[in-house]
């Protein structure tokens, strides 16, 4: 699955010694991270670790106070400081974001969702935005959805366009902060599914998750975090055989209750 | 009681003349309210620029804090002393619109802020900048959401458009009183003057109303 497309090993996500706090309240410690190209990293970790401030730090939607980050070869931030606006925003069509609440734009169709950035940045026509935008909705199983507005969809259904629109960017890598949290259960299933066939398909994925059975199937390395990375390794000896007891702890309260 | 509205009958090609003055009045001061309105209605989102923030800031404060009749004094009789000297029409015009601008911006702001934070980001994260984000996704939903506090305003503008009468402006207001000063007929004139001002009202607040419907079906639900 790992098998890189790119000749360069350079790492897509490059974190270095990350710490941030909300005012008083410190959420990473000193945490540092690889992602490779079309590798699967999922964190794990109980509410409040810090995994989805750690995420949304990877394309600046939060800013960390020290270290560094490295995306796409590009220095994103390093101590509190941030790329200039033109390059940020240059630099986020590479990366891209699915939500938990999913974010679909509720004023626009399904399909003018997913055009409405390459159209407006990538300086696409109308007819070749919304030729790839088909493409996509049909990956996601949505193409039928094209004219619906997202308030006519179910949460699962918005999330996958929510994929489709990511995607629509052509990012080199994809961020996932907690994406079936906000879903009825019988509705998480559709979502992983084309999470997982993104990830066969060699995309470089971050994601933030609760879902152990996917990180069991298709990540490559998992993450334990709480406030620091605890543990981290193939899924095999994450999930068989924990070090750390907070990790242990951590997995006993969450398998148990599923 | 003995009521007689002949002097209104008799005046009604003057308070007609005279609503079609309050209507091109009220119009004009709407257009500066509303351009007026946005933009310092945006000036006042962000805290951290000082100088755009605290600028919209003192006007919100100085112009809702004042009475209206005093701002329109200000402009037509104040600003002489400077050698400025605007007709009334616009004194009033610009007096109302400058006025009515601070109460848009605090729906606009309103509006603006009620939109999900989540919309921003997404926004940002496919890469558009604060302003693109701003224009084609917080902007058309935002709209939407001030529609109903806006027709309020309009009314309100065009109730508050009877002080402009004060500046020699000649608006309905202004008919009426001159319709009272040869008949003595204040009951009946200012009945008539109110019942006119109500259709007036009505029908901006219908306008409006069709406005909003036409943009739920165009497209901008919720």
């Amino acid at each position: 699955m790992t098998s890189a497309m790119t000749s360069t090993t350079a790492p897509i996500i490059d974190i270095r010694n990350l710490s941030k706090s909300f005012g008083e309240t410190e959420v990473l410690r000193d945490v540092s991270l690889s992602v490779r190209p079309s590798e699967v990293v999922v964190i794990i970790g109980p509410s409040g670790s810090g995994k989805s401030t750690l995420l949304r730090c990877c394309n600046a939607l939060e800013v960390p106070q020290k270290g560094a980050i490295t995306v796409c070869e590009t220095e994103l931030v390093r101590d509190g400081v941030v790329l200039p606006e033109k390059q940020l925003n240059a630099l986020r069509t590479q990366v891209g974001m699915v939500f938990q609440s999913f974010n679909l734009f509720p004023h626009l169709s399904v399909l003018h969702n997913v055009t409405v950035g390459p159209r407006m940045l990538s300086g696409q026509s109308r007819d070749e935005a919304e030729a790839r935008a088909m493409e996509l909705l049909e990956k996601v199983g949505l193409a039928n959805k094209a004219t619906a507005h997202p308030a006519q969809l179910s949460g699962g259904q918005k999330q996958r366009v929510a994929i489709a629109r990511a995607l629509a960017m052509k990012p080199r890598v994809m961020l996932f902060d907690e994406p079936t949290s906000a879903l009825d259960p019988e509705l998480v299933g559709e979502v992983l599914g084309v999470m997982k066939t993104l990830a066969e398909e060699g995309m470089t994925m971050l994601i933030v998750t609760h879902e152990m059975s996917f990180a069991r199937d298709v990540a490559d390395r998992v993450l334990v975090m709480d406030g620091e990375i605890i543990e981290e390794g193939p899924p095999s000896e994450i999930f068989l055989s924990p070090q750390h007891a907070r990790t242990q702890n951590f997995l006993k309260s969450v398998l148990t209750r599923s | 009681m003995n009521l007689d509205f002949s002097p209104v009958w008799q005046g009604w090609p003057y308070l007609m003349q005279g609503a079609l003055v309050t209507i091109e009045v009220t119009s004009s001061a709407l257009l500066l309210s509303v351009s007026l309105g946005l933009l310092i209605g945006i000036g006042r989102l962000n805290p951290k620029r000082r100088v755009i923030y605290g600028l919209a800031s003192a006007y919100v404060t100085f112009i809702r804090g004042t009475p209206l009749l005093v701002q329109l004094f200000l402009l037509y009789f104040g600003l002489p002393q400077f050698n400025i000297m605007l007709p009334a029409f616009v004194c009033g015009t610009l007096g109302l619109g400058i006025y009515s601008a601070a109460y848009v911006s605090e729906i606009v702001r309103g509006a603006i802020q009620s939109i999900d934070h989540g919309q921003v980001e997404a926004a940002r994260s496919i890469g558009m900048s604060s302003r693109q984000a701003m224009r084609v996704i917080i902007l058309p939903q935002a709209a939407l959401r001030m529609i109903p506090p806006f027709g309020n305003e309009f009314i309100a503008l065009i109730k508050n458009s009877a002080l402009v009468s004060l500046l020699t402006i000649s608006d309905l207001m202004h008919e009426a009183q001159i319709i009272i000063s040869t008949s003595y007929r204040s009951l009946e004139v200012y009945l008539a003057v109110a019942f006119i001002y109500l259709i007036l009202t009505n029908a901006a607040g219908f306008a409006l109303r069709l406005i909003e419907r036409r943009m739920k079906a165009g497209g901008i639900l919720q």
